[in-house]
Protein backbone atom coordinates (compact mmCIF):
# COMPACT_ATOMS: atom_id res chain seq x y z
CA UNK A 1 0.00 0.00 0.00
CA UNK A 2 1.58 3.26 -0.95
CA UNK A 3 1.92 6.55 1.03
CA UNK A 4 -0.50 8.48 -1.18
CA UNK A 5 -2.86 5.52 -0.92
CA UNK A 6 -3.04 5.75 2.94
CA UNK A 7 -2.82 9.82 2.79
CA UNK A 8 -6.50 9.81 0.66
CA UNK A 9 -7.94 7.27 3.07
CA UNK A 10 -6.56 9.40 6.04
CA UNK A 11 -8.25 12.35 4.16
CA UNK A 12 -11.28 10.69 3.56
CA UNK A 13 -11.94 9.60 7.40
CA UNK A 14 -10.76 13.00 8.67
CA UNK A 15 -13.23 15.04 6.24
CA UNK A 16 -16.59 12.52 6.95
CA UNK A 17 -15.31 12.03 10.93
CA UNK A 18 -13.19 15.49 11.77
CA UNK A 19 -14.75 15.46 15.94
CA UNK A 20 -13.95 12.15 15.78
CA UNK A 21 -10.56 12.42 14.75
CA UNK A 22 -7.80 14.39 16.43
CA UNK A 23 -4.86 13.54 14.24
CA UNK A 24 -3.11 11.38 12.12
CA UNK A 25 -0.10 10.14 11.20
CA UNK A 26 1.77 7.63 9.12
CA UNK A 27 4.84 5.88 10.07
CA UNK A 28 6.99 3.54 8.59
CA UNK A 29 4.23 2.99 6.51
CA UNK A 30 0.76 2.49 8.42
CA UNK A 31 -1.47 4.63 9.39
CA UNK A 32 -2.40 4.93 12.67
CA UNK A 33 -5.42 7.75 13.79
CA UNK A 34 -5.68 9.43 17.48
CA UNK A 35 -9.39 9.48 17.79
CA UNK A 36 -11.81 10.78 20.69
CA UNK A 37 -12.61 8.52 23.34
CA UNK A 38 -16.40 8.87 23.59
CA UNK A 39 -16.54 9.31 19.55
CA UNK A 40 -14.87 5.76 18.99
CA UNK A 41 -18.02 3.34 18.75
CA UNK A 42 -19.46 5.62 15.54
CA UNK A 43 -15.79 6.21 14.19
CA UNK A 44 -14.90 2.08 14.51
CA UNK A 45 -18.62 1.44 12.70
CA UNK A 46 -17.82 4.16 9.97
CA UNK A 47 -13.99 2.29 9.09
CA UNK A 48 -16.21 -1.16 9.18
CA UNK A 49 -18.85 -0.14 7.00
CA UNK A 50 -18.19 2.49 4.74
CA UNK A 51 -17.13 1.53 0.93
CA UNK A 52 -13.70 3.00 0.73
CA UNK A 53 -12.50 1.59 4.24
CA UNK A 54 -14.20 -1.76 4.29
CA UNK A 55 -12.32 -2.78 7.92
CA UNK A 56 -14.30 -5.78 8.50
CA UNK A 57 -11.90 -7.53 10.46
CA UNK A 58 -10.55 -6.72 13.79
CA UNK A 59 -7.03 -7.81 14.74
CA UNK A 60 -6.20 -6.72 17.80
CA UNK A 61 -7.11 -4.32 20.93
CA UNK A 62 -4.98 -3.87 23.22
CA UNK A 63 -3.83 -1.13 26.15
CA UNK A 64 -0.34 0.60 26.83
CA UNK A 65 0.55 2.31 30.02
CA UNK A 66 1.93 5.56 30.01
CA UNK A 67 2.58 6.20 33.96
CA UNK A 68 3.17 10.24 33.40
CA UNK A 69 0.22 11.20 31.86
CA UNK A 70 -3.14 11.67 33.63
CA UNK A 71 -5.03 9.56 31.58
CA UNK A 72 -2.33 7.19 31.82
CA UNK A 73 -3.92 4.63 29.77
CA UNK A 74 -3.88 3.99 25.49
CA UNK A 75 -6.36 1.46 23.80
CA UNK A 76 -5.14 0.72 20.55
CA UNK A 77 -7.33 -1.42 17.66
CA UNK A 78 -6.18 -2.89 14.67
CA UNK A 79 -8.29 -3.18 11.75
CA UNK A 80 -7.54 -4.96 8.58
CA UNK A 81 -9.57 -4.88 5.48
CA UNK A 82 -9.17 -8.33 3.10
CA UNK A 83 -11.35 -6.39 0.32
CA UNK A 84 -8.92 -3.33 -0.06
CA UNK A 85 -5.79 -5.11 1.42
CA UNK A 86 -5.16 -2.25 4.07
CA UNK A 87 -4.85 -2.16 7.46
CA UNK A 88 -5.34 1.06 9.59
CA UNK A 89 -4.32 1.77 13.27
CA UNK A 90 -6.34 3.59 16.00
CA UNK A 91 -5.42 4.97 19.73
CA UNK A 92 -7.85 6.62 21.80
CA UNK A 93 -6.66 7.65 25.51
CA UNK A 94 -8.05 6.59 28.83
CA UNK A 95 -7.79 7.21 32.49
CA UNK A 96 -8.24 4.77 35.15
CA UNK A 97 -11.77 5.34 35.50
CA UNK A 98 -12.87 6.40 32.82
CA UNK A 99 -14.95 3.73 30.66
CA UNK A 100 -14.23 3.19 27.07
CA UNK A 101 -17.39 2.87 24.82
CA UNK A 102 -17.23 -1.18 23.97
CA UNK A 103 -16.89 -2.47 21.03
CA UNK A 104 -18.64 -5.46 20.94
CA UNK A 105 -21.48 -4.27 19.31
CA UNK A 106 -19.71 -4.16 16.37
CA UNK A 107 -16.92 -7.09 16.37
CA UNK A 108 -17.61 -10.03 18.62
CA UNK A 109 -14.32 -10.66 18.37
CA UNK A 110 -13.77 -7.37 20.86
CA UNK A 111 -15.05 -9.71 23.85
CA UNK A 112 -12.09 -11.15 24.66
CA UNK A 113 -9.99 -8.55 23.74
CA UNK A 114 -11.65 -5.83 25.43
CA UNK A 115 -11.48 -8.48 28.95
CA UNK A 116 -7.65 -9.03 28.46
CA UNK A 117 -7.35 -4.98 28.17
CA UNK A 118 -9.68 -5.07 31.38
CA UNK A 119 -7.27 -7.90 33.07
CA UNK A 120 -4.16 -6.58 32.64
CA UNK A 121 -4.15 -3.10 32.79
CA UNK A 122 -7.94 -2.05 34.64
CA UNK A 123 -9.17 -0.41 31.61
CA UNK A 124 -12.89 0.11 32.01
CA UNK A 125 -15.31 -0.80 29.00
CA UNK A 126 -18.91 0.45 28.92
CA UNK A 127 -21.61 -1.67 28.01
CA UNK A 128 -19.21 -5.02 27.66
CA UNK A 129 -21.37 -7.65 28.07
CA UNK A 130 -19.11 -9.49 30.52
CA UNK A 131 -16.56 -7.55 31.63
CA UNK A 132 -14.32 -9.87 34.05
CA UNK A 133 -10.32 -11.34 34.15
CA UNK A 134 -9.58 -13.45 31.38
CA UNK A 135 -6.14 -14.46 31.92
CA UNK A 136 -4.87 -14.04 35.38
CA UNK A 137 -5.46 -16.37 38.22
CA UNK A 138 -9.00 -16.19 40.11
CA UNK A 139 -9.02 -13.93 42.75
CA UNK A 140 -5.59 -11.82 41.47
CA UNK A 141 -5.08 -8.85 42.64
CA UNK A 142 -3.96 -5.94 40.49
CA UNK A 143 -3.34 -5.43 37.07
CA UNK A 144 0.03 -7.05 36.09
CA UNK A 145 1.37 -4.97 33.18
CA UNK A 146 0.93 -1.58 34.71
CA UNK A 147 4.50 0.03 34.98
CA UNK A 148 3.81 0.34 38.97
CA UNK A 149 2.94 -3.72 39.33
CA UNK A 150 5.88 -5.36 40.98
CA UNK A 151 7.36 -7.54 38.44
CA UNK A 152 7.18 -10.71 40.20
CA UNK A 153 3.68 -9.95 42.11
CA UNK A 154 2.88 -10.72 45.60
CA UNK A 155 1.80 -14.10 45.93
CA UNK A 156 3.39 -17.24 45.23
CA UNK A 157 2.12 -20.46 45.61
CA UNK A 158 3.70 -24.03 47.09
CA UNK A 159 1.01 -27.34 48.41
CA UNK A 160 1.20 -27.70 51.97
CA UNK A 161 1.31 -30.97 53.02
CA UNK A 162 -0.51 -30.14 56.12
CA UNK A 163 -3.38 -28.50 54.83
CA UNK A 164 -3.23 -30.59 51.96
CA UNK A 165 -3.77 -28.06 49.33
CA UNK A 166 -2.12 -25.46 47.42
CA UNK A 167 -1.38 -22.60 49.80
CA UNK A 168 -0.86 -18.23 48.43
CA UNK A 169 2.10 -16.95 50.49
CA UNK A 170 3.91 -13.43 50.25
CA UNK A 171 6.62 -13.64 47.45
CA UNK A 172 10.21 -14.81 48.77
CA UNK A 173 13.05 -14.48 46.41
CA UNK A 174 16.15 -16.27 47.56
CA UNK A 175 18.07 -14.22 45.27
CA UNK A 176 17.22 -10.54 43.34
CA UNK A 177 15.75 -10.24 40.17
CA UNK A 178 19.46 -8.83 38.02
CA UNK A 179 18.64 -6.40 35.01
CA UNK A 180 22.04 -7.18 32.67
CA UNK A 181 22.02 -3.84 30.74
CA UNK A 182 24.44 -5.19 27.86
CA UNK A 183 24.65 -1.68 26.16
CA UNK A 184 27.52 -0.65 27.62
CA UNK A 185 28.65 2.96 27.14
CA UNK A 186 32.16 1.79 27.34
CA UNK A 187 30.96 0.23 23.86
CA UNK A 188 29.34 3.17 22.48
CA UNK A 189 25.69 3.90 24.06
CA UNK A 190 23.22 4.78 21.30
CA UNK A 191 19.94 6.42 21.62
CA UNK A 192 19.05 4.20 18.56
CA UNK A 193 18.01 0.02 19.82
CA UNK A 194 19.57 -2.39 17.37
CA UNK A 195 16.89 -2.60 14.60
CA UNK A 196 15.70 0.35 14.83
CA UNK A 197 17.59 1.41 11.32
CA UNK A 198 15.42 -1.19 9.58
CA UNK A 199 12.35 0.60 10.02
CA UNK A 200 14.22 4.02 9.54
CA UNK A 201 15.63 3.14 5.76
CA UNK A 202 12.28 1.40 5.43
CA UNK A 203 10.41 4.95 5.74
CA UNK A 204 12.73 6.80 4.03
CA UNK A 205 12.44 4.16 0.87
CA UNK A 206 8.93 4.94 0.41
CA UNK B 1 22.80 -67.03 -2.86
CA UNK B 2 20.56 -64.36 -1.05
CA UNK B 3 20.46 -67.00 1.62
CA UNK B 4 23.69 -67.40 1.91
CA UNK B 5 24.64 -63.86 2.51
CA UNK B 6 22.01 -63.95 5.02
CA UNK B 7 23.66 -67.21 7.19
CA UNK B 8 26.84 -65.36 7.02
CA UNK B 9 25.86 -62.03 8.19
CA UNK B 10 23.91 -63.37 10.90
CA UNK B 11 26.79 -66.32 11.99
CA UNK B 12 28.72 -62.63 12.08
CA UNK B 13 26.00 -61.00 14.35
CA UNK B 14 25.66 -63.82 16.74
CA UNK B 15 29.85 -63.63 17.08
CA UNK B 16 29.87 -60.15 17.93
CA UNK B 17 27.38 -60.38 20.57
CA UNK B 18 24.19 -58.13 19.46
CA UNK B 19 25.93 -55.60 17.50
CA UNK B 20 24.19 -55.65 13.83
CA UNK B 21 20.90 -56.33 15.45
CA UNK B 22 19.47 -58.88 18.29
CA UNK B 23 20.81 -62.50 17.92
CA UNK B 24 19.85 -64.55 20.85
CA UNK B 25 22.61 -67.32 21.37
CA UNK B 26 21.54 -70.54 20.86
CA UNK B 27 23.83 -71.77 24.36
CA UNK B 28 22.65 -69.18 26.70
CA UNK B 29 23.08 -70.61 29.99
CA UNK B 30 20.69 -68.41 31.69
CA UNK B 31 17.87 -68.84 28.94
CA UNK B 32 18.47 -72.54 29.01
CA UNK B 33 18.20 -72.96 32.38
CA UNK B 34 14.76 -71.30 32.43
CA UNK B 35 13.68 -72.92 29.23
CA UNK B 36 14.55 -76.32 31.30
CA UNK B 37 12.85 -75.29 34.54
CA UNK B 38 9.78 -74.63 32.47
CA UNK B 39 9.99 -77.72 30.70
CA UNK B 40 10.78 -79.56 33.59
CA UNK B 41 7.90 -77.94 35.89
CA UNK B 42 5.97 -75.25 33.77
CA UNK B 43 7.19 -72.93 36.15
CA UNK B 44 10.14 -70.87 37.72
CA UNK B 45 10.62 -68.79 40.59
CA UNK B 46 12.37 -65.72 40.67
CA UNK B 47 12.45 -62.94 43.90
CA UNK B 48 9.43 -61.19 44.51
CA UNK B 49 10.57 -57.65 44.65
CA UNK B 50 12.71 -58.24 41.36
CA UNK B 51 9.47 -59.18 39.59
CA UNK B 52 8.03 -56.60 40.54
CA UNK B 53 10.75 -53.89 39.47
CA UNK B 54 10.56 -55.26 36.41
CA UNK B 55 6.81 -55.17 36.31
CA UNK B 56 6.98 -51.61 37.26
CA UNK B 57 10.25 -50.27 35.30
CA UNK B 58 8.64 -52.17 32.13
CA UNK B 59 4.80 -50.68 32.11
CA UNK B 60 5.72 -47.02 32.79
CA UNK B 61 2.38 -45.47 31.12
CA UNK B 62 2.99 -41.42 31.15
CA UNK B 63 0.30 -39.31 32.29
CA UNK B 64 0.83 -36.58 29.59
CA UNK B 65 0.88 -32.86 31.34
CA UNK B 66 2.07 -31.19 28.05
CA UNK B 67 1.85 -27.08 29.26
CA UNK B 68 3.77 -25.32 26.49
CA UNK B 69 6.98 -26.08 24.18
CA UNK B 70 8.40 -29.10 26.32
CA UNK B 71 5.02 -30.85 25.19
CA UNK B 72 6.44 -31.04 21.18
CA UNK B 73 9.64 -32.66 22.49
CA UNK B 74 7.59 -35.03 24.43
CA UNK B 75 5.38 -35.81 21.45
CA UNK B 76 8.62 -36.48 19.83
CA UNK B 77 10.02 -39.06 22.48
CA UNK B 78 6.66 -40.91 21.87
CA UNK B 79 6.03 -41.23 18.13
CA UNK B 80 8.25 -43.69 16.13
CA UNK B 81 11.48 -41.78 15.98
CA UNK B 82 12.27 -42.10 19.44
CA UNK B 83 9.56 -44.78 19.98
CA UNK B 84 8.99 -44.81 23.98
CA UNK B 85 6.98 -47.74 23.54
CA UNK B 86 10.11 -50.18 23.08
CA UNK B 87 10.81 -49.91 26.54
CA UNK B 88 6.85 -50.04 27.21
CA UNK B 89 6.00 -46.53 27.69
CA UNK B 90 3.04 -45.39 26.43
CA UNK B 91 0.82 -42.14 26.93
CA UNK B 92 -2.35 -42.20 28.78
CA UNK B 93 -5.32 -39.75 28.69
CA UNK B 94 -6.02 -40.23 32.56
CA UNK B 95 -4.38 -39.99 35.68
CA UNK B 96 -5.91 -43.28 37.13
CA UNK B 97 -4.23 -45.44 34.67
CA UNK B 98 -0.53 -44.06 34.78
CA UNK B 99 2.38 -44.02 36.57
CA UNK B 100 4.58 -41.57 35.97
CA UNK B 101 3.46 -37.92 35.61
CA UNK B 102 5.55 -35.64 32.90
CA UNK B 103 5.42 -31.99 33.55
CA UNK B 104 6.04 -30.82 30.28
CA UNK B 105 6.48 -26.92 29.93
CA UNK B 106 5.79 -23.83 32.46
CA UNK B 107 3.66 -24.73 35.63
CA UNK B 108 1.54 -21.11 36.29
CA UNK B 109 -0.32 -20.68 39.37
CA UNK B 110 -3.92 -20.94 37.95
CA UNK B 111 -2.77 -24.53 36.93
CA UNK B 112 -1.14 -25.39 40.32
CA UNK B 113 -4.26 -26.78 42.04
CA UNK B 114 -5.13 -28.56 38.82
CA UNK B 115 -1.92 -30.01 38.13
CA UNK B 116 -1.73 -31.30 42.15
CA UNK B 117 -5.18 -32.50 41.92
CA UNK B 118 -3.86 -34.87 38.70
CA UNK B 119 -1.12 -35.83 40.68
CA UNK B 120 -3.66 -36.73 44.15
CA UNK B 121 -5.73 -38.95 41.33
CA UNK B 122 -3.01 -41.19 40.48
CA UNK B 123 -2.24 -44.72 42.27
CA UNK B 124 0.47 -45.33 43.93
CA UNK B 125 3.47 -46.03 43.50
CA UNK B 126 3.52 -42.99 40.83
CA UNK B 127 6.47 -41.04 39.48
CA UNK B 128 7.39 -37.33 38.35
CA UNK B 129 9.40 -36.27 35.62
CA UNK B 130 9.98 -32.66 35.78
CA UNK B 131 11.05 -31.49 31.96
CA UNK B 132 12.75 -28.62 30.75
CA UNK B 133 13.97 -25.55 32.51
CA UNK B 134 10.12 -23.91 33.48
CA UNK B 135 8.68 -27.18 35.41
CA UNK B 136 12.35 -27.65 37.11
CA UNK B 137 12.58 -23.84 38.51
CA UNK B 138 10.95 -21.81 36.47
CA UNK B 139 13.23 -21.12 34.01
CA UNK B 140 13.30 -18.24 31.97
CA UNK B 141 9.68 -16.70 34.13
CA UNK B 142 11.48 -17.22 37.39
CA UNK B 143 10.82 -13.96 38.31
CA UNK B 144 7.39 -13.24 36.90
CA UNK B 145 4.32 -12.61 39.22
CA UNK B 146 2.70 -15.85 37.41
CA UNK B 147 4.85 -18.41 37.30
CA UNK B 148 5.55 -21.40 39.83
CA UNK B 149 9.16 -21.57 40.70
CA UNK B 150 9.61 -25.25 40.13
CA UNK B 151 6.81 -27.56 40.19
CA UNK B 152 9.11 -29.39 42.74
CA UNK B 153 6.94 -26.99 44.96
CA UNK B 154 3.63 -28.41 44.07
CA UNK B 155 4.59 -32.23 43.42
CA UNK B 156 7.46 -34.19 45.11
CA UNK B 157 9.78 -34.59 41.75
CA UNK B 158 12.05 -37.82 40.43
CA UNK B 159 13.51 -37.26 37.84
CA UNK B 160 14.74 -33.29 36.45
CA UNK B 161 15.53 -33.20 32.82
CA UNK B 162 17.50 -29.91 32.12
CA UNK B 163 16.86 -28.25 28.51
CA UNK B 164 14.89 -25.46 27.30
CA UNK B 165 13.39 -27.34 25.81
CA UNK B 166 15.22 -30.81 26.30
CA UNK B 167 15.34 -32.88 23.09
CA UNK B 168 13.69 -35.98 22.99
CA UNK B 169 16.72 -38.21 23.56
CA UNK B 170 16.85 -36.39 26.94
CA UNK B 171 13.40 -36.64 27.70
CA UNK B 172 14.66 -41.05 27.05
CA UNK B 173 17.43 -40.51 28.84
CA UNK B 174 15.10 -39.39 32.10
CA UNK B 175 13.12 -42.01 31.32
CA UNK B 176 15.72 -44.65 31.70
CA UNK B 177 17.61 -42.97 35.16
CA UNK B 178 13.83 -43.01 36.33
CA UNK B 179 13.61 -47.05 35.60
CA UNK B 180 17.33 -47.02 37.13
CA UNK B 181 16.01 -45.46 40.24
CA UNK B 182 12.98 -47.76 40.28
CA UNK B 183 15.33 -50.63 39.86
CA UNK B 184 17.48 -49.62 42.85
CA UNK B 185 14.80 -48.63 45.31
CA UNK B 186 13.90 -52.49 45.63
CA UNK B 187 11.11 -52.29 47.75
CA UNK B 188 7.42 -52.70 47.26
CA UNK B 189 6.17 -49.92 48.94
CA UNK B 190 7.27 -46.60 48.05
Amino acid sequence: MSIEALKDLAAHIEATHGDAVRASQIVVGELTLLAERDHIVPLLRFLRDDQQCNFETLIDICGVDYPERSDRFEVVYHLLSMRMNHRIRVRIRTDEETPVPSATVLWPAANWFEREAFDMYGIQFADHPDLRRILTDYGFEGYPLRKDFPLTGNYEVRYDDLEKRVVYEPVKLTQEYRNFDFLSPWEGMTSQIPGDEKAVSEEASE
Amino acid sequence: MADDGFKKYALGAARSGVEGGFVPRADDPFYNGLSDELADKGYFTAAADDLIAWARTGSLMWMTFGLACCAVEMMHAGNPRYDLERFGMAPRGSPRQSDVMIVAGTLTNKMAPALRKVYDQMPEPRYVISMGSCANGGGYYHYSYSVVRGCDRIVPVDIYVPGCPPTAEALVYGFLQLQKKIRREGSIER
